[in-house]
């Protein structure tokens, strides 16, 4: 078993909720696409290159100022449980971390990790340098990714192209290589059914939407990561501006959804976002869609200031100690434990009732 | 349908010539075929290096020998037709090599080819220490193997060895 406390913060600073708009934006995510100039990209190398790979890579880092200190997880040595806990915190993806059909992590698959920067080794590329900020942070968590690639980048050699500039495994990524995406609540836009406009107006403007674990995955609790969908043809400045720029344009349209839905159905809202948080308090048995529905609830009856004395940190915790990964680790059982939904039950009930007390 | 040449087993090759403008077309057996010199791309699956290649996910060949696609990538031996497949470039030379379409593409992507954001030299970093050029010796040695360019891959081998 992995164990996550050596991290300085746990690898979860970034659901602090301290960050700025938290009461509507989770987290900030910046991502840079890097390969190195003397070896051919994942999808062709071998075990002895990867290990290459990961070994010149973790030699510059321990030299940096910004990942001397990190600390270092091989996916490809690890339980898929304690993979599974590193997906879960959002510090590796689904693919690196082995998730996906054969549920093995490939060779040479790492994360190096330190505070709130890391890089993923042997990814689709070589590094994705990542640097992950609680709430709307786009500039912050981008310069600091950007110091890293600096340091990196004088002593490795990347793959540039003067035309295409830093080149990836897919075309999809080349250019500035740089994905950021804001990982956002939007329970407002969902129930006035404006949600669907607003997904398809971003797409227009080069803008794309994703669940609550990035590519592939499924939006649940009302979270949506949107990110740049482009990558070539404008400065990393130029992306970062365009997106926050819609962000806060998508975060207005919100606060006038909830502004609407309390002028026009006052009492349907309150009895919804009570609801969610009496099924939270008392509820015996939890699925973790139900807990992630009932939290997005909660979460808006605290936006909205109807539900007192529960603070969105508590909330942010609840939804990753909730996964299953970190419940079945908790709890010491198997994340496929029949029980599981009963466990999550009690644990919410604890949470919730060691914050409000009783009186709650 | 049974075999043109022996009447008996079960025809696996439809051979068709075209020989003074006459369409012809021959059903074979595989023995038949084997004895005219026609090898189906099924009988390679059978010989250990088409085992092997399969198992490797490499894909089997069409015929044997495979001779390389003069249009496969010079360092990684990627093909557009492997990008295709797979959505992902083999190697940064990849990128050299399929340049045109892949302006097309890019274009299409991202409306834009010309990369705008920080540039990147190369003079930022040193070009790589010793196991990286034998990585690169390996690799090219792999592709020499597999393209059964022996007196390369002889000339490889002995390189690698001074490095390593």
């Amino acid at each position: 078993m992995i164990d996550l406390s050596l991290l300085t913060d746990g690898g979860v600073g970034w659901l602090d909720a301290s960050g700025p708009a938290s009461h509507l934006v989770l987290s900030t995510r910046i991502r840079l696409a890097r390969n190195l100039s003397n070896h051919v990209f994942q999808g062709r190398n071998s075990e002895t290159e990867r290990e290459e790979i990961l070994a010149a890579v973790e030699d510059v880092a321990r030299q940096s100022v910004l990942l001397r200190r990190a600390s270092k997880f091989r996916l490809d040595r690890l339980e898929r449980i304690d993979r599974q806990l590193l997906h879960e915190r959002h510090l590796v993806s689904k693919e690196l971390a082995g998730l996906d059909a054969d549920g093995r992590a490939r060779s040479g698959a790492t994360l190096l990790v330190q505070d709130r920067l890391g890089v993923m080794l042997n990814e689709e590329d070589h590094l994705r340098i990542q640097g992950l900020h609680s709430g709307f942070a786009l500039e912050a968590a981008y310069a600091e990714a950007d110091r890293l690639d600096a340091e990196l980048g004088q002593r490795l050699a990347f793959a540039f192209h003067p035309e295409f500039g830093y080149l990836t495994s897919c075309p999809t990524n080349v250019g500035t290589g740089l994905r950021a995406s804001v990982l956002i609540h939007l329970p407002g836009l969902v129930l006035t059914k404006e949600i669907t406009k607003v997904l398809q107006g971003l797409a227009q403007v080069g803008l794309t939407f994703r669940g609550l674990y990035g590519e592939g995955s499924e939006v649940v609790g009302n979270f949506f990561q949107l990110s740049n969908q482009t990558t070539l043809g404008s400065s990393e400045h130029e992306l970062l501006d365009h997106l926050g720029k819609m962000v806060r344009q998508v975060m207005d349209y919100e606060e006038q959804a909830r502004q609407v839905l309390l002028r026009d159905a006052p009492a349907i809202i309150e009895d919804k976002v009570w609801r969610a948080y009496g099924l939270l308090r008392y509820a015996r048995a939890l699925s973790f869609e139900e807990a992630m529905n009932l939290l997005s609830g909660v979460r808006l009856g605290v936006g909205v200031e109807l539900i007192p004395n529960v603070s969105i940190y508590t909330l942010n915790k609840l939804l990753v100690y909730t996964q299953p990964a970190h419940l079945a680790v908790a709890e010491g059982v198997e994340p496929d434990e029949a029980d599981l939904p009963i466990r999550r039950a009690r644990f919410v009930r604890n949470v919730l009732e060691s914050e409000v007390g009783r009186r709650g | 349908m049974s075999c043109d040449q022996c009447h008996e087993r079960e025809a696996v090759i439809h051979l068709t010539q075209i020989v003074n403008e006459q369409v012809t077309t021959i059903h074979l057996c595989e023995r038949c075929a084997a004895e005219k010199g026609v090898e189906s791309p099924g009988g390679v699956a059978k010989t250990p290096l088409g085992t092997f290649l399969a198992a490797m996910g490499k894909g089997l060949p069409e015929t044997t020998p495979a001779p390389r696609s003069p249009d496969a990538c010079p360092r990684c031996g990627g093909t557009l037709q492997d990008f295709r497949e797979t959505g992902r470039l083999g190697c940064s030379e990849c990128w050299r090599t399929f340049e045109a379409p892949l302006r097309d593409l890019l274009r299409r992507l991202h409306g834009s080819t010309h990369h705008l954001g920080e540039r990147y030299t190369e003079t930022m970093a040193d070009p790589g220490p010793e196991p990286a050029r034998a990585a690169e010796l390996r690799e090219r040695l792999r592709l020499a193997v597999e393209t059964e360019n022996f007196e390369l891959a002889a000339e490889l081998r002995d390189q690698l060895k001074v490095v390593e």
